[in-house]
């Protein structure tokens, strides 16, 4: 049987791996946009799987509202990336190092 | 409570929301010219809503006669107060843009829209009392803030500040919503009041892991350490009179919120997040007040600054009491003066050719060069300082006296002595422009003439700023005690 824990176990790991893809990622920025989805699914199936749990409909409209604006999210911020790919002829991380202490 | 009542509470967000719709329409159709004729329409309207929240606030409405739309909203006068401080910061900041990005001939309609679609999502974020329409507030408002990092496109340092923002937003956007998936999982609910009554009593892991959680995502969006390391860079690369903006209006936003949220759904768990609260305000402090001193870009110097700045107002929050709110408010309106004038006088320092001069260098002799916007400089950088007699010592002492009647006196104690190291470097800025040459090597170099919108901005903010600001503590007193009570009337 499939409790709420087997949810939350896969959200949480899901959410894990979104944070490690940010943070050990040296390639591309394109990877830490993945990995910014990720967390937001992890999100989705804790929201989803919390409101069938409580038999309470606030989390799967809550889930609906996060798709749309990581939808809105994703667009902004390919739309950054391409200025900024336009200027530099570059996406990789290292080099994203114009402004530092 | 029926839908047209709920409709009349908003009529401000609802003004502004048509407004920016309008405008975004007219944008793409009128030339480019007409930007100019946009940004006075934009900041007619952010008029037009500070006087309707004003009348709100006058009107007194509280408790439950304050609910929208089955309680996702409450326009309370704590809302009330934020709403007036970030409607106030916008419309400045609109008013100081035009000139800057005109001489790049980079200006757009988009901006004042940007500007004003950014005004909604925080007028909604800080009246939310629903999970829900939180998230929605913060990303209406942080969406529009990527876009305005990255607003000068061409240039590259822009761009990547925008980049830089838009991927450490996210992550902390993340971070917040998993933290409020697992509130909402063991509350059962996301309005505050039903989650407040949820989680009295023994606390859980999980609930415990998803305030922390929650804490975190918004201590980014309010640049508190640790989760200040965007600050310098974004600050630095996004153009000036978009740094002034996020300053100001954000940050007001996300502290407003972020106190909403501890006390109307976290209120039965004081003991859990105070400890939290009290960290980050110290470490805040002593990072803003340490990080600043090597900077030689004065841009940099500012970040660390409302670093600095957010460790004084959560010292407020961390008292946990209605008094440490309200001194919170008033340290949030005066900061909010502060900072808008410093960042308008560091607009006004370019050359001819329009190019800023935003090194401590380059500001060496301006007090020969330009007297005016010297002791300009000298009030607001005493001021940030908390030196009596002017107006930013008594945000410190209202501050510092909440946090010391609560108790916490170790925490008084270290601010104090970290507020007098930030001091260096606001005193800094007085010896450079007072006591150094000017460079004489080169002579063009000269400050050129500012629009006379950047000269009553920041005249404005220095008046507030000098000790006649002292002459308005009694009304800033009565509203900020009156937005406190109005947090803890439910609780």
């Amino acid at each position: 049987m499939i409790g709420i824990e087997h949810y939350v176990v896969v959200s949480a790991i899901l959410f894990v791996l979104g944070v490690l893809g940010i943070f050990l990622n040296r390639k591309n920025v394109i990877v830490i946009l993945m990995a910014i989805e990720l967390i937001l699914l992890a999100v989705n199936i804790n929201l989803v799987g919390f409101s069938a749990f409580l038999g309470d409909l606030t989390g799967q409209i809550f889930a609906m509202f996060v798709l749309t604006v990581a939808a809105a999210e994703a667009a902004i911020g390919l739309a950054i990336l391409v200025i900024y790919y336009r200027g530099r002829g570059t996406i990789a991380i290292d080099d994203v190092d114009r402004l530092k202490d | 409570m029926n839908f047209a009542t709920s409709l009349m509470l908003i009529g401000a967000e609802l003004g502004l929301c048509l407004v920016a719709l309008v405008l975004l329409l007219l944008s793409a159709w009128l030339p480019r010219a007409a930007a100019r004729v946009l940004t006075i329409a934009a900041a007619s309207a952010l008029a037009g809503a500070s006087i309707y929240t004003l009348a709100l606030l006058l009107n007194g409405t509280a408790g439950p006669d304050a609910n929208a739309f089955g309680a996702l909203l409450r326009l309370d006068a704590f809302s009330a107060v934020a709403k007036l401080l970030i409607y106030l910061s916008t419309f400045a900041c609109l008013v100081v843009t035009p000139s800057f990005f005109e001489r790049r001939g980079q200006y757009r309609g988009e901006y004042p829209v940007l500007l004003l679609f950014n005004a909604v999502g925080m007028s909604l974020l800080v009246s939310a009392t629903d999970l829900m329409t939180l998230y929605i507030g913060l990303e209406l408002s942080s969406l529009s803030s990527y876009i305005l990092a990255s607003f000068a496109r061409s240039d590259m340092r822009s761009a990547e500040a925008g980049l830089k923002y838009f991927i450490l937003g996210g992550l902390a956007s993340g971070i917040l919503l998993y933290g409020m998936s697992l509130v909402y999982g063991f509350a059962g609910s996301t309005n505050f009041d039903a989650i407040r009554t949820a989680l009295a009593g023994e606390l859980g892991t999980g609930a415990l892991f998803g305030i922390v959680l929650v804490f975190a995502g918004l201590a980014f969006k309010i640049s508190a350490v640790p989760f200040h390391m965007w600050t310098p860079d974004v600050y630095d690369g996004a153009p000036t009179p978009v740094t002034t903006f996020f300053a100001g209006a954000p940050k007001i936003a996300a502290v407003a919120i972020l106190t909403r949220l501890s006390f109307s759904a976290f209120g039965e768990q004081f003991a859990a997040w105070q400890q939290i609260v009290a960290f980050v305000a110290l470490a805040s402090i002593v990072v803003g007040a340490l990080g600043a001193i090597g900077q030689e870009n004065l841009k940099r110097v500012l970040a660390y600054s409302s670093i600095n700045n957010v460790g004084f107002l959560l010292i407020g929050l961390a008292t946990g009491t209605a008094a440490g709110v309200s001194a919170m408010l008033i340290y949030l309106a005066i900061y909010a003066v502060m900072t808008l004038g410093s960042f308008v006088a560091l607009l006004m320092l370019h050359d001819a050719d329009g190019v800023p001069m935003e090194t401590f260098g380059s500001i060496a002799g301006l007090a020969q060069r330009k007297p005016a916007l010297a002791w300009a400089l000298l009030v607001l950088m005493f001021s940030l300082a908390g030196i009596p007699p002017l107006f930013g010592f008594y945000a410190k002492l209202v501050v510092f006296q909440a946090a010391v009647d609560a108790g916490l006196i170790a925490l008084a104690t270290v601010g104090i002595a970290a507020s007098v190291i930030g001091a260096f470097y606001y005193i800094k800025f007085v010896k450079v422009m007072f006591f150094d040459a000017r460079p004489s090597s080169d002579a063009r170099a000269e400050v050129a003439r500012n629009p006379a919108g950047h000269w009553s901005v920041l005249a404005a903010s220095t008046v507030l700023l000098s000790p006649l600001g002292f002459l308005l503590t009694p009304a800033m007193e009565r509203w900020a005690a009156a937005a406190a009570s109005a947090l803890f009337l439910t609780a």
